[in-house]
Formats: structure tokens, sequence, C-alpha cells
């Protein structure tokens, strides 16, 4: 039997635990036995990009203990995916835990990379016709280069109809810290995304990402009009579930 | 301390720089672009046209009377040529006694600088051939057809053999032996000169010539 | 650009954002020229083994940079070229003013060069009484209005058809108004076509310098850069001391990556290789040829083996045209001689990282830059290494100003911060706090109040996944 750790990521533990359980049912349908280890709390991402490097240091050092076993990790998150396999090798460059880093990051996945690429997951859509847009996060498509994995998942769904979202790399305006540092460009970015959500004629906008959901559906939200947002764990679940 | 050995000794003071890592360029990418020469005056037209190039053809033998030709149809009072090449010579014997000035361009710029820029219509080079990838022209003004002839008067006329057309400037740049030694001035010339700067839409004729027209033998 | 300049990137760039013409004319831009790139790179397995190349030849010769540029110097006055070097920008210009009062010039036609920009060149000359008349026709745009470039490649992009007109018909002698594309050039091609005949001097950029031939490389579309180069008895041409190249075989590869990434251009117009003044024989060209190499904090960027790939940069323009701050806020409001990403890596280190921390942070990180770069700047990793020297002073660190933004709030926000999330055992109370009281935090609380201008306030969970995982009974080990 195939086992993976799943670790949630400090969103979705904390805004978006449906998506989370639905990750790890639908790695569950598939035959893999989930281990969600203790003691998770953050990959030390927004530290990291700040340029605090210490403190992110100490966070990640508490997370890299979470997976002795030689086991793939998957995330609910292209962007925490991200900076597991590519930062925590610079992290801990010249460190005691540099291999220890290294061989980690070799066995890191965002959820809908491992679903298609390792698992090879098929579905069977059980909802009604719906039509949806996706957004892949920046790091989803340029760290993990994830972007056709989370459309193949979407395409085996008979009554799902996902239409192209407009300038769909670019950045929808969240990058963590940024959002807070500098809000009137992050509105800027995240206004247009949502134009072009709405100008896709989805109802529905989904991401691999949670912070991309934060941004775009909050402003959606504040807005009052447009698409509503999913993570795409959860819609893939939902559509797929023998009720 | 003069400022070059401030400079120098500032960059000598990094770091041991680590040589044996120096990454090693792989050049194939490049080289690897090669044409038959059908293929490769395909390009080089597509190209070229694309940016507004005109292309007269011509034989080896009859390209001056092409030349004197579309000078005639232009209605050109003139054409400025460097006089001591064997195809400036061609030309100058081809030329007809009446009607437009064929002017060497045999003296100092300075003696006729106003009429170079107010005067002339139209200036003749050769090339040294061309470039099938990308479309361009290869030049190096020079004693003999100096280096506003190509660039000053509004019509450049530029002769150029179908078989002297290189696969990439890569290639040029080793077939001409501008690897070691490039002469004073080179020059690759792929179009009549443009800008997009209003607007990004595109406008010829800026500073270079409005014109470039080339003639293939 | 003067240090005593008050700048305040958040007062320029929430106007630039406030300003829907500017809005517009960027994005329609910068769609354009990523459009245009993207048709130039249609093979990815060409594009991924071409940017190596260009990144592999630009490492290498920034390797060798103090050898290369002894090279260059000699090769260059074997050729009949003078090199002068420049620490400062006030040297350089020094050099070039004394340079144009020994031949008793006057007037001088410029080609583009952002070199000059970082001098301040122009002002510089126009207060020692020495016209210096931009050539190149956005350059030439916005001498007349008196303003910097907003792009390094296309310095006028920023305006409308409308403004240029109206600039135009203001400015130039006997112009009349119109909006017309080709009459528009045509006024420009008119006035400076005399200013090349009457100029004294040509001053130009480099945009690569052979070390091995003593070859100067330019590339254009408009034919100013040769007119600037050839027609007056004495070229000056200014560089950055990054931009020299060991091999003329190194020249094709990266003027191809040049162009194509920059305006999407298979070829310039012109490419324009200078080797030598007006030789033995020839007719025409200039009498002298000088070069001055400048290095304003280059020097110091190169000590670190990290931020010396800021030195890579070919000066193409892509990591800007990609860009959705860029897209949003346009040049000026980068307060900066160079914008966009390029200019957030470089201006910082430049001018000091603690005076100018503002920019690194400006980005989301999204990367769409450092994938576009044709010589493979990480420039992402290196905005957030900025970040980390803005606030830290780490030993051993030779960048600017580093340490100068450190703010002890911050530091208070990230050690509170590592300490809950290193803990556990704080992180789970913290989220059970988080998640049972939530909803009382206010949406103008700090922090959530620049949330919440222009989103809903987040909703956090009833329960965590964490204790829903425990509450089914996930396995743990």
């Amino acid at each position: 039997m195939r086992e993976v750790y799943f670790y949630a990521t400090c969103l979705v533990d904390l805004f978006f635990p449906d998506a989370g359980m639905a990750g790890i049912e639908l790695l569950q349908s598939a035959g893999v036995r989930v281990i969600f280890p203790r003691g998770q709390t953050c990959c030390g991402q927004p530290a990291f990009n700040c340029g605090y490097w210490e403190q992110a240091r100490a966070v990640a050092l508490s997370q890299l203990a979470l997976f002795p076993r030689d086991l793939p990790v998957v995330l609910p998150s292209g962007s925490c995916a991200g900076m597991m396999k590519v930062h925590y090798p610079e992290l801990f460059l010249g460190q005691p835990q540099e291999a220890e880093a290294k061989a980690l990051a070799g066995r890191v996945f965002e959820l809908t990379q491992f679903l298609v690429d390792q698992l090879d997951l098929k579905l069977e859509d059980l909802g009604e016709p719906v039509r949806v847009t996706l957004h892949a996060s920046c790091h989803a498509q340029r760290d993990q280069g994830v972007l056709d994995q989370p459309k193949a998942l979407l395409r085996q769904l008979a009554n799902v109809d996902l239409v192209p979202l407009a300038r769909e790399r670019e950045c929808c305006g969240f990058g963590g810290i940024f959002a807070v540092r500098e809000p009137g460009l992050s509105e800027a970015m995240a206004r247009d995304k949502t134009e072009d959500a709405r100008a896709s004629g989805a109802a529905l906008v989904l991401s691999t990402d949670g912070g991309c959901l934060m941004n775009i559906g909050g402003t959606l939200e504040k807005q009052g009009f447009g698409p509503t947002t999913m993570h795409i764990a959860q819609f893939l679940r939902e559509r797929t579930r023998v009720r | 301390m003069s400022e070059r050995d401030a400079i120098l000794a500032g960059l000598r003071a990094a770091r041991p720089l680590m040589q044996a890592l120096a990454p090693v360029p792989d050049f194939t990418v490049v080289e690897e672009k090669r044409w038959d020469p059908r293929e490769r005056l395909e390009r080089l037209r597509r190209g070229m046209t694309a940016v507004k190039t005109e292309f007269l053809e011509a034989g080896p033998e009859d390209w001056p009377q092409v030349v004197v030709d579309f000078v005639l149809r232009e209605r050109l009072p003139n054409l400025l040529f460097g006089p001591h090449t064997t195809e400036g010579r061609a030309l100058a014997a081809a030329w007809p006694a009446q009607g437009p000035r064929l002017e060497p361009y045999d003296r100092p710029v300075e003696t006729f600088k106003r009429e170079l820029f107010e005067g002339m219509a139209a200036g003749f080079t050769t090339t040294l051939g061309g470039i099938a990838e990308t479309g361009g022209l290869l030049l190096a003004p020079g004693p003999m057809e100096p280096r506003l002839l190509s660039l000053v008067p509004p019509v450049h006329l530029a002769l150029l053999r179908a078989e002297r057309i290189f696969d990439t400037l890569f290639q040029a740049f080793q077939e001409l032996g501008w690897n070691r030694e490039p002469p004073a001035n080179a020059l690759v010339i792929s179009g009549p000169s443009k800008t997009a700067d209003i607007e990004q839409t595109l406008a010829y004729g800026v500073h270079g010539p409005k014109r470039l027209v080339v003639i293939l033998v | 650009m003067s240090a005593e300049m008050e700048i305040d990137f958040l007062a320029s760039s929430t106007r630039a954002l406030a300003d829907p013409q500017l809005r517009r004319n960027f994005r329609r831009a910068m769609d354009g020229l990523m459009a245009k790139r993207a048709a130039m790179f249609p093979d990815p397995a060409e594009w991924t083994r071409l940017r190596a190349l260009g990144a592999a030849i630009r490492a290498k010769n920034l390797l060798k940079l103090p050898e290369l540029l002894e090279r260059l110097e000699k090769n260059l006055t074997k050729n009949g070229i003078t090199v002068h070097w420049a620490s400062t920008t006030a040297q350089a210009s020094q050099k070039v003013l004394e340079l144009l009062e020994a031949r008793g010039a006057k007037a001088v036609v410029k080609g583009k060069s952002m070199v000059s920009e970082e001098m301040g060149l122009n002002h510089f000359l126009e207060a020692h009484g020495i016209e210096s008349l931009e050539s190149d026709l956005g350059e030439y745009i916005i001498q007349l209005d008196g303003e910097m470039p907003s792009h390094i490649i296309m310095p006028a992009i920023h305006k409308n058809k409308d403004q240029i007109a109206r600039t135009f018909s203001q400015k130039i002698k006997d112009a009349k108004y119109t909006e017309e594309v080709d009459e528009l050039t045509a006024m420009a091609r008119a006035v400076l076509r005399q200013k090349f005949l009457d100029a004294d001097a040509g001053l130009s950029g480099v945009n690569f310098a052979v070390a091995d031939t003593g070859t100067l490389c330019l590339v254009e579309n408009e034919g100013n850069g040769r007119m600037s180069t050839h027609v007056p008895p004495l070229h000056i041409a200014l560089m950055g001391l990054e931009k020299v190249v060991e091999r003329m075989e190194e020249v094709a590869p990266l003027y191809s990556l040049l162009t194509r990434s920059a305006t999407g251009q298979a070829i310039s117009t012109y490419f324009n290789l200078i080797s030598g003044p007006r030789g033995g024989g020839e007719q025409d060209g200039p009498r002298e040829v000088h070069l001055v190499i400048l290095d304003n904090g280059r020097s110091r960027i190169y000590q670190d083996e990290e931020l010396r790939a800021t030195l890579a940069c070919i000066r193409c323009g892509a990591c800007m045209n990609h860009c959705p701050v860029y897209t949003r806020i346009g040049g000026h409001a980068y307060e900066a001689v160079y914008p966009g990403p390029i200019g957030s890596i470089l201006t910082p280190q430049v001018a000091g990282v603690g005076l100018r921390h503002e920019l690194p942070h400006a980005s989301s990180l999204c990367g769409a830059c450092a994938e576009v770069c044709p010589v493979a700047i990480p420039i992402t990793h290196l905005l957030i290494r900025l970040r980390r020297e803005a606030s830290h002073r780490l030993s051993g660190s030779t960048v600017l100003g580093a340490g100068e933004a450190r703010s002890k709030l911050e530091d208070l926000v990230w050690s509170v911060w590592g300490w809950v999330l290193g803990h556990p055992a704080a992180y789970r109370f913290s989220s059970w706090c988080a998640t049972r009281f939530w909803r009382l935090l206010p949406a103008n609380a700090p922090v959530l109040k620049a949330w919440t201008l222009s989103r809903n306030k987040p909703r956090a969970a009833g329960r965590s996944l964490q204790e829903r995982a425990r509450g089914r009974g996930l396995p743990h080990v």
C-alpha cells in the first residue's frame, strides 16, 4: 500500500480545512495511506520571503523533523510545496541539515501534481453541469511547474466546462506579506484578476493555493458580484464523492 | 592611484573566484542551424521583406542595368557610389550618358557634407553577404565604400550575391574572419530604418534610409 | 539623479495606480511586448538552450571581468580608440566635458545610453553651455518634455499620440499639430538631420564590448546611432564596466537573445560594430573615438558572488515587460534610472539598500521576470537576498547600506512568529484562539486593515484541519 505524508499548510489548516480534508480523502480514494504528522505549523515562507532567515530556519527545522520516513510529502498548496522543494535547500545551504533538506526537497509534491503524475488518478463526475476557470498560483506554475495537472483533473469531469482565464500566468497580487505591505499594488492586481475571472464566464474560480483563494475570493466578495471561489481539492472531492 | 587602477583593484579584491566552476558555453544551439542554399535565400527574403525591404532580381551580368532601370523608374536625380570597386566600375560602365548623375564618393566627407545630406537621393553599396536565419545584409564600410554611403541617402541599393548567404550571424562572423579581426566598421542591415516609439506604431524612414532595395544576384 | 531628491515610492506608486491613462498605456504596451517576445521563442527547447548559452557566456565573462577589461582596453587602444575610466558618475561626466571642451564642442547628438542617464549627462552638459540633443525618437520626445525615460528600451512608452503631437507642435519651430505617426516621425527626422550635420560630437552607449578584438557593438533600429557615431568628428561611447564579453563569437547568441527578448525582433535594423575611428583611406567616420568605462557601484556589486548575477544583465527590458507591478505603475514611479525588476535589484545596490529598501519589497515574488530573463538572472532570489540585507547586518556583507532599514517592530513580529510556529503546542493554542475568536477581530485591526481595504475579512474555520485530522483518527506515523 502506498503511503504519503500530508502537510496541511497554515492557510489550509486555519481557513480551508474542508479543502485539506478533501485532499486527504482524494488520496485515500486512490488507496493511499495518508499520514498526518503531529506538530505541523508552517513551512516558514513568510519570514523567508521577508529576509528573516534565522526565524524561517528555526521554523523550517521543526518541520523538517516531521517526515522521517522516505515517503512523498504532499501539500495542498503550490506555494508551500515550492518553499519546501526549491527554498529549503537554499535556507539550509551550509547548515548541518543541508543534506536532509535536499533529500526532503526531492520528495515534495503539490497535491494535483501528485494525483496526476504519481497516482494517475481517475475521476468520475457525479455533479451537475458547471462552468469553472482555474487560477494556478505563481509558485505552482513557476516553482513546481504545475499547470497541466489541475487542468487534466478537471478535464476528466464530464459535466465540468473548464474555460480559459485571460492572462492566466499573471500574479493575482497575493504574494503573502506583499498584500498588506503594498496594499495599493496588491489591490490593483487582484482587481484585474477578478475582472478577468468575471470575463471568463465561469461561475466558479478554482485554485491550487489558499493564499490566492483568499485574495481573489475576498476581493470578489467585497465587490459583491461575480464567480465564487473554491480550492480545487474541495471541488474535485465534491464532484466525485458518492453520497 | 588612477581610477583605472582603483577600479581593477576593487574588482580583483573580490573573494577568490571559483574558476573551476566557470560554466562552459555550449554553442550547438546556434551551430546546428543550417539550411540548404534555396532555403537560405527563402528565409532571408522572408525575414527582410517582413521589415519592408524590397528585392530586385538580377543576373550576374545584367545587374548594373537593373540598377539603372530602378533609378530611372523612380526618377532619382542621382546615385552615390564607391567608384573603385569592381562592381562600382561595372555600374559606371553601364551608366547612361544623359539623365541621372552617378556621383562618386571618393573624397573626404567634409568636402561635400551638405550636398551629401541634402542632395543625394540614393546610395549604392556592395555587401559581403547575407544572413539566412533572420534576414540581414553584411557590410564592411571602408575606403572603397564609405560608412555614410549606406546611411545618409534616403534610398539604399545593396548588391547581394545569393551564394554568399550564411546560415546565421554566428557563422558569418566565423567565415568572414570577424571573430579574429573585424574591420574598423562592420555592419549588419536588415531593412529600412524604423521606430515604434509613438504608441508602438511602426513608422519607417526615421534617421537612416527610408528604403532598402536589395539587388539580388 | 540627485541624492537629495525626496523619494516616496508609496506616493509615486499610488499616484500611478490612480492614473487611468498610464494604466491603459502600460497595459496595452506590455501586453504587446509580451506577445511579441513569445512569438520569437515558440520552441521551449530552443529557448532553454539559447538561454543557457547566454547565461553561461555572461557568467563566464563576469568571472574574468578584470582581466577582460584590461584586454579590452589594450585592444581598443591598438585600434585607435582611447579608453577612460571613471569610478563615479561625476568623474565620468567631467571626463566627457573635458573631451568636449578640448575640441571646442558646443553641440552634441546623443544615441540612446542608459549609462548617460545614470550620469545625468544632459543636464550636466547644458549647465556647462553645451547642447546635448537626444536623437533616438523616444528619448527626443521625453527630452522635449523634460522627463526621464519610463522604460529602458522604449523611453516614451507612457505617452499617447496626442501628447506627443502637442509637444511637437509647441516645442518644434514651425511645427503644425498632427497626430499622424508618419508625419510626427518626419518632423523629428528633419530636425535631427540638421543636428547630425552640425554636431561637434556624438555620444552613444555600448551594448557589448568585445575584449579579444577591441570592438564596440551597438544595436539600433532608427539609424540615429550610426549617425551619431559616424557623422560628427568626435565619438564618445559610454559603458558600464559589466558589458564586456570575451570573444566575438559570443556576441551573436547574446544579440539574438537581446533583440528577441526586448522588442520581439529576430534582428534589429542595424547592428553596428565599431573597431576604430576613421582609418587610413577612409572618407568618413569620426576622427576620434573614446570609450568611458563607468563603475558607479558595479565593482562593489561584484564583490558578492550571489549578487554579482545582477551584472549579467544585457538590458533587454523583458523583466519589466512581464512584471505585474511595473505594468501597473510604469517606470517613473520607481524614482530610479532603471525601473522594474532589474531596477529593483540594481538600484538598492548602487544607492544603498537601506535608502531604497522599498524597491525589493515592491514585488509579490511571482517570478515572471526570472522566467523570461535571457541570461537567467535569479531575480526573485536576489530580491529576497536584498530584503534580507536591508534589515540585517550579515557578517561579511559588502552590500551598500546593509542593515540600515532594520525595524525593531519587524524584528519583534518575526521573532514572535518564529517562536509560535517553532513550538507546535504554541501554534495549536494560537490556532485554537484564531478559529474560536476570529469573528471578534475587527476588520480595521492593524495589518488586517490593509487587507480589508479591498477584500472581505477571510473566514477562519470553526475547527482547524489538525483538529479534524485528529478527530478522524488519521495515523500520524
